[in-house]
């Protein structure tokens, strides 16, 4: 395998796991906490997340030597914008129930500080093949953790995965899951428990 | 019910039962990432408030008069997200120029609020609900004012905290987000307080 290749291989991998932007780097939590309710919102959230993450990243990192360094971060977000412009209009007319369950949180993928962090740090300094490599990485490391944190939440919550009944009769929902303060704790623990797995406790929020 | 009743509900009702941070999941990066000292989690509080009054006036009168006046909805987001930029822009200088003081206390919370989500939230929320523009503008002012609460008692809380025998793997962010869950649970105790 070609250097080339493995840097490729490495820059994709970087997401899901070593920098998973919420276990490991927690950020863009507003949507984690507000949308994992059910599954299916988990997973159209993070869909949408990683689609306006991996064309802008693209548009980013073919454009960076256009933008001038003084006024780049509000050109990232006049190109993020456009995208979730984009999106929010396709879900309204393809998919109006998951439009009309996400509501606010479509448009705040503008302010996802995910996305801009990824501008920043990765497609400005970046060609166009790693730029799409890193952003592939980081949307399915951001979807899987958003399908985790909303599978415990709905199972607990409902007793139900994809709204499929899965508990029977006898399991009396814990309607606390499905409430905001389920979605703090949840999430807390299974950072608590990802930290257990990757050993090295070193997360903090590195954007505000 | 006057006008005024019906403004001073809608404040307690933006502070207390619909509180942006831990009910409506507005604004919880600054919530986790500013909220280690109660003294900078207040800056942090009233450099937001301020920028949150300002936003909510700014987006009545740019939502009525350029976008729905034209007839350009989808613009929306864009020119949100520019008209926040500008305005965090603008009172960092104008702080600057008017209150040294002050902006040496503000002055590093302020670039930091143009990505908050809680802004733009509020200025979404605001063509949704169809407030008039003086609701718009207390509308603001309450989101900021529970902006401030949630994250100064999570600060007071999180400086005591210190002092506490946390398990190894719950320090940092998961004690840090559980809390956070016990003080939404308090919170459900608002919820149907104040009905609009």
């Amino acid at each position: 395998m070609s250097v080339n290749a493995k840097q490729l291989i490495s820059d994709f991998k970087n997401g899901l796991w070593q920098e998973n932007p919420i276990f490991r780097l927690v950020i863009g939590m507003c949507p984690t906490l507000a949308v994992t309710n059910t599954m299916v919102n988990g997973l159209a959230m993070g869909l949408a997340t990683s689609f306006v993450l991996i064309s802008s990243e693209i548009v980013v990192s073919l454009i960076k030597k256009l933008i001038p360094g003084d006024v780049r971060i509000p050109s990232y977000i006049l190109i993020i914008a456009t995208f979730v412009t984009f999106v929010d209009y396709f879900l309204k007319a393809f998919y109006p129930s998951i439009a009309a369950s996400l509501s606010l949180f479509v448009p705040l993928i503008v302010v996802n500080c995910l996305i801009l962090g990824r501008q920043e740090t990765f497609a400005s300094q970046n060609p166009v093949h790693r730029s799409f490599a890193d952003a592939l990485g980081m949307g399915i490391g951001f979807t899987w953790a958003l399908l985790l944190l909303s599978a415990v939440r709905e199972l607990f919550g409902m007793g139900s995965m994809f709204g499929l009944q899965i508990l029977g009769d006898w399991y009396r929902p814990m309607v606390i899951m499905v409430l905001p303060a389920g979605a703090f704790i949840t999430l807390g623990i299974l950072i608590a428990i990802m930290n257990v797995i990757g050993k090295n406790a070193t997360n903090d929020t590195t954007c505000h | 019910m006057s006008e005024f009743t019906q403004l001073v509900l809608l404040f307690f009702g933006t502070v207390f039962v619909n509180n942006f941070i831990l009910v409506r999941f507005l604004g919880i990066c600054p919530f986790l990432g500013v909220s280690k000292q109660v003294e900078t989690a207040m800056g942090m509080g009233l450099a937001t408030t301020f920028v949150m009054t300002l936003t909510g006036a700014a987006t009545w009168l740019i939502n009525t008069y350029i976008l729905e006046a034209l007839n350009l909805p989808f613009l929306q987001y864009v020119s949100f997200i520019i008209v926040i930029a500008s305005l965090v822009q603008f009172v960092e200088m104008f702080i600057k120029k008017t209150s040294p003081v002050l902006y040496k206390s503000l002055g590093i919370f302020l670039p930091l609020i143009t990505t908050n989500c809680a802004i733009l939230g509020l200025a979404l929320l605001i063509p949704l609900n169809g407030y008039s523009f003086i609701g718009s503008t207390v509308f603001g002012f309450g989101a900021g004012i529970g902006f401030t609460l949630a994250i100064v008692l999570m600060a007071g809380l999180r400086e005591k905290l210190e002092f506490g025998d946390v398990p190894g793997v719950l320090k940092g962010v998961p004690v840090t987000l559980i809390i956070a869950g016990i003080m939404a649970m308090a919170f459900m105790g608002f919820s149907g307080l104040i009905t609009i």
